[in-house]
């Protein structure tokens, strides 16, 4: 705010600092108690609980995963096959879409846009959707059911729409026309290159939504094969809990299963952290062209 | 309608992917709710199971967890939705009044980052800081000879965490969302207030929050449509099957979860979907009739 700069409220201006420094403070400790926690000794551990920095710095954790890595790198492998192969096709059909959706000549443009939106006021609920997944489709314990399931979102797709309606002009693809270029061509030649940074942030978007996706799995995959990180990260969290509440019963284990826990979500989690300062920009210019009403 | 598929056919074409996709995996399981009105067996699936009328849900509503489910679900939902619209506008807010680059980017991308990990790490951070024996909350209860909490089996406390947590994920986005909003006011307005010499509060209160009126509007209605439906991830992630803390936290989506994946009862799990699906609906359409009287260009449809 150029002008409120010139008309100085120092106290105000201390304050707004205070707050977001504070706020900003309070969302990144976690990640550092994690990170503190995951590099402490499992004694140190179990003798005085975690802390704000490593108490007794150790890599044991990392080095008992790592000890078998055969589970971490299959789960690594679904995780990355089902976000590229997934976004990549959800993207492209949801562009496809989102153009015709825009094209002026499309007289039931309106009806299709209803048809999709319409999806996200009623569904069928879950019984119905699991049934027709389980029996009819026979998808269960298969790779594409983790691709298809998050395949679609239909914010995106209005997004999309209402990126391509700002960013490719009707006359440029009248034009284009009289030239005799055929749909597909203007769609490929012209409408992607000019998509581009829409299909940067909703690309993203998707991404990330494929590599957090632990549903899909619980629901309808239990080979170990087909199981995605963040899936075999859940069963490991909860199965440890189970086992340190039936420790008594089970007697010592050699695991180190504190430190191990946090250290399996800094594995987990480590590749989105790392990407975060790179592809943040994306990620706000994204939700910024999702606030304007599709 | 065949002349005008005849005319525009490629563009057609590349509708159908996506047309047949919601066909399949939205439309199809929609005709699926007449499992709710059948005692549903595997083998005859949904349409060879034979029909029972309303059984289902008059199970559902006797067993007591209706009530129960109903008002936690709407409790919470509207809890974050409020707590969630008030620290974005807040924090959107305070965040154009810092002009020093570094420190705005900086705080930006810390605030932002739980956006991006899931629930389940979620819950490894809140195993990290609120565990009996380990967690940081209660080693420091203990440094101050406080007593520790054990947090998983006290119902009442999570009716503080769970919006809390909510906050903590999601107001980087939301402080996004409203920073567009107020970036994009025009400057003049402010300059007449300087000159008129309103003060710092007073533009805030008169002209930036009536100004982001219209994108709170939205996002609310928009959250209104989610409301029977809620945040699965967290309250599983973060609950899971903890009996101690199922009267406190059990929402209808757990309950749909509960019924089927655990005791296969498709005649609960199908009924209380259809419940929580009419619901969403009217509730949609009542927000919806009520913006549009309010302000027409609001509206969603």
């Amino acid at each position: 705010m150029g002008t409120n700069k010139l008309n100085k409220a120092p106290g105000f201006t201390a304050l707004s600092y205070l707050i977001i420094g504070g706020l900003a403070l309070i969302t990144v400790i976690p990640f550092v108690v994690l990170i503190s926690g995951s590099l402490s000794s499992e004694s140190a551990v179990l003798k005085s609980g975690y802390w704000f920095w490593p108490r007794e710095f150790s890599w044991d954790a990392y080095a008992f995963i790592f000890r078998y890595p055969a589970e971490v790198i299959s789960a690594y492998r679904v995780s990355i096959i089902i976000t590229v192969v997934g976004t990549v096709i959800g993207l492209f059909v949801s562009t496809m879409a989102a153009y015709v959706l825009y094209r002026k000549e499309v007289k039931y443009r309106n009806a299709l846009a209803f048809y999709l939106f319409f999806t996200t006021l009623f569904n069928g609920g879950l019984a119905p959707f699991y049934i027709l997944i389980t029996k009819y489709l026979d998808l269960k314990n298969t790779l594409p059911v983790l691709i298809l399931l998050p395949m679609f979102n239909v914010m995106y797709i209005l997004i999309l729409r209402s990126f391509i309606r700002g960013s490719v002009p009707e006359p440029l693809i009248e034009s284009a026309k009289i030239d005799g270029a055929g749909e597909y061509r203007i769609f490929f030649q012209m409408v992607l290159p000019l998509s581009k940074p829409a299909l940067a942030s909703i690309g993203l978007f998707t991404a990330l939504a494929y590599w957090n996706d632990w549903w899909t799995a619980m629901m309808f995959v239990s080979k170990d094969h087909l199981i995605p990180l963040q899936y075999m990260l859940y069963k490991m969290i909860s199965s440890v809990n189970m086992s340190a509440a039936m420790a008594q019963y089970a007697g010592a284990m050699e695991q180190p299963k504190e430190t191990f826990k946090l250290a399996m979500t800094v594995v987990a989690t480590g590749p989105i952290l790392a990407l975060f300062p790179f592809v943040q920009k994306y990620f706000v210019s994204g939700v910024t062209i999702g606030a304007v009403k599709g | 309608m065949i002349r005008e598929i005849r005319k525009n056919w490629p563009l057609y074409t590349m509708f159908l992917p996506i047309a047949v996709y919601f066909l399949i995996f939205a439309y199809a399981p929609m005709a699926g709710v007449v499992m709710a009105f059948k005692d549903f067996n595997y083998r005859g699936g949904i349409f060879g199971s034979p029909w029972n009328g309303f059984d289902n849900f008059e199970y559902f509503f006797r067993s007591g967890k209706a009530w129960l489910v109903t008002k936690n679900t709407i409790m919470y939902n509207v809890v974050f939705l409020g707590a969630y619209t008030l620290f974005s506008v807040m924090t959107a807010v305070f965040l154009s009044e810092v002009y020093n680059k570094f420190f705005k980017r900086v705080s930006q991308t810390f605030l932002f980052l739980p956006y991006f990990i899931s629930w389940v790490t979620v819950s490894a951070f809140v195993y990290n800081f609120l565990n009996y024996e380990y967690g940081i909350v209660n080693v420091i209860l203990r440094k101050l000879n406080l007593d520790a909490i054990d947090i998983y089996s006290s119902p009442s406390i999570w009716f503080l965490i769970l919006p809390l947590l909510y906050v903590w994920k999601w107001v980087g986005y939301g402080s996004i969302l409203y920073l567009a909003a107020i970036v994009g006011i025009d400057q003049e307005v402010y300059e007449a207030a300087t000159i008129d010499g309103a003060s710092r509060w007073q533009k805030i209160t008169r002209i930036t929050i009536p100004l982001l009126k219209p994108t709170m509007i939205i996002l609310i209605l928009l959250g209104l449509g989610r409301i029977m439906r809620g945040e699965f991830d967290m309250f599983y992630q973060l609950i899971g099957n903890n009996g101690m803390l199922m009267d406190a936290t059990d929402i209808i989506d757990t309950l749909v979860f509960r019924s089927l994946v655990g005791t296969q009862d498709f005649g609960m799990a199908s009924s209380v979907g259809f419940y929580q699906s009419v619901l969403t609906l009217i509730i949609i359409l009542s927000a919806n009739y009520l913006v549009r009287r309010y302000d027409k260009d609001q509206a969603l449809f």
